[in-house]
């Protein structure tokens, strides 16, 4: 019990201190996530908005699709971006796996449907509001589509957070494709199962603290957004 | 508005609609001229809100056709607008809501303070000017639908029960806008349930039961005693209820 409390007090001082080794893989984690949902979001957002405000042949099956792809166990996602990857793969001449770019690739994979359903969902709902008085006042497809956007934007910002809630917590993936390799594809999530293996505690529970800050910054922003939203509403 | 040529008369010839396997609007044949201010008047169900979506081109009808007066160089659609009986607020102030609309029919960005101002003076809406539109009273959101149709001076106004959820200051108030509307040469055509108002604004009335027009008339020769015997029981407010038939329209009154 007391090697616990020492272990704990020491990952608190390694966090306050701003260790080297703990910012190099915190900010590797950040950089990639960040990339990644970047990316998601040029894929997700006409994506979710086509799927939401235009009929086409395969449209249902798409949308099952990305709700499958949603539940698919990001180990799952790792291994298909391995084969994919993999020397002796189709994309194999690339040289990706076991780099930073592959670990952004498997991430953007796991949150496009994540972001993709709550797009196609909140713009759905906003156009079947609004659609009468669009039509009525004759908007041109372009203009609807900006507007339903524009005034669904809270909402997508959230889809936008748990997207990347999604990329920074997952670790079967990026272990997979990443390879866990020190400086170079080592993030909080890979670094926190090879330290707890290893048995040290301090590095894995001072990642798990960053973590867990991260998690709730992604929260309490949320939370603001949504606060923002009500005041507006009184 | 008078820059553009008129887009009236508006002709209905034959109109019919159904849903869900129901005949709700059949044969509806008339003619809407300029400058006037319709009253649709009927029961509840009688098609009167189809059939103001029929003509507004938010439904397509079975059969039949909605024709406007205008030439190649005008879209009909740019010079009517409409209220709805529940109308849409966009999830932005009151004031953006109105500016949309401005927007979207090209008006310069520099005019549109000027305009918004003035028609959310002359509707009430102030004091909720910067409110957002999807939390104001339905009174309130009811004004601002008529204020955001008006700011756009459509050379016709469909309105389905503009003061249905208004108090009687806020009714007198739509009834004496609804006359200045007109007075700039907007034609009316709209739906309420309230006879009192009903003889206060319109200068013709088209009497609806079970998706017919059973009667067109002036409102003098309307309220003075309509041909129809229907008409005269729901004048006389003894068309109380009465159950859809397949085409039959007699009802025991
Ligand atoms: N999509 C639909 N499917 C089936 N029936 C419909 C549909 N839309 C309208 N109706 C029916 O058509 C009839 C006419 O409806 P409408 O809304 O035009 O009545 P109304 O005259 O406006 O009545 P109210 O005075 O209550 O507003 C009603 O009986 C309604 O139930
Ligand atoms: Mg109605």
């Amino acid at each position: 019990m007391n090697d616990l409390w020492q272990a704990f007090f020491k990952a608190i001082s390694l966090v306050v201190t701003l260790d080297d080794k703990l910012l190099e893989i915190v900010f590797l984690s950040l950089r990639l996530s960040l990339s990644a949902v970047g990316i998601a979001l040029f894929i997700a957002l006409p994506l979710g908005a086509v799927l939401a405000l235009t009929k086409f042949p395969g449209r249902r099956i798409l949308v099952i699709i990305i709700n499958v792809f949603m539940g698919l166990p990001p180990v799952v996602v790792g291994l298909f971006v391995y084969l994919l990857l993999s020397r002796s793969g189709p994309f194999g001449v690339f040289g990706l796996l076991f780099t930073p770019t592959a670990m952004i690739i498997a991430q953007v994979i796991l949150v496009v449907p994540i972001v993709t359903a709550i797009t196609r969902q909140v713009l759905e709902e906003l156009h079947l509001e609004y659609d009468e008085l669009l039509r009525s006042l004759d908007v041109p497809w372009y203009r609807k589509v900006t507007a339903l956007v524009w005034d669904a934007r809270f909402s997508l910002t959230t889809a936008a957070l748990a997207g990347f809630g999604r990329a920074i917590s997952e670790v079967g993936a990026v272990m997979i494709v990443g390879g866990n390799i020190d400086h170079l594809t080592r993030v909080m999530t890979t670094a926190i199962a090879l330290e707890a293996r290893k048995g040290d505690l301090v590095m894995a529970l001072a990642l798990g603290l960053v973590l867990l800050a991260v998690a709730l910054g992604i929260n309490l922003f949320a939370y603001s957004i949504t606060e923002t939203v009500k005041r507006r509403h009184q | 508005m008078t820059k553009h040529p008129s887009i009236l008369p508006l002709k209905i010839e034959n109109l019919e609609y159904e849903a869900g396997g129901k005949h709700l609007v059949k044969n509806i044949n008339c003619e809407f001229s300029q400058g006037k201010r319709y009253l649709l008047l009927g029961p509840n169900g009688a098609g009167k809100t189809l059939l103001l979506r029929l003509c507004h081109g938010l439904l397509k009808p079975k059969s039949g056709k909605v024709v406007w007066s205008s030439g190649k160089d005008i879209n009909p659609k740019h010079h009517q607008a409409m209220v709805t009986q529940r109308p849409v607020m966009l999830r932005r102030s009151a004031y953006a809501n109105i500016d949309y609309a401005l927007s979207i029919r090209g008006v310069d960005k520099a005019l549109r303070p000027d305009m918004i101002n003035a028609v959310i003076q002359r509707t009430g809406l102030t004091r909720v000017a910067h409110k957002l539109a999807t939390v104001l009273s339905l009174g309130e959101q009811q004004r601002l639908a008529i204020a955001r149709a008006w700011v756009l001076k459509p050379q016709v106004l469909f309105m389905d029960e503009p003061t249905a959820s208004l108090d009687p200051p806020a009714t007198h108030s739509i009834e004496e806008l609804i006359h200045e509307i007109s007075a700039e040469g907007t034609t009316v055509i709209m739906t309420c349930h309230d006879l009192g108002q009903a003889k206060r604004l319109a200068t013709d009335v088209l009497f609806m039961f079970r998706g017919r027009i059973k009667e067109m008339s002036s409102a003098d020769e309307f309220f003075s005693g309509p041909q129809n015997d229907l008409a005269q029981a729901f004048l006389d407010g003894q068309l109380i209820w009465w159950k859809r038939r397949p085409d039959k329209d007699d009802v025991q009154i």
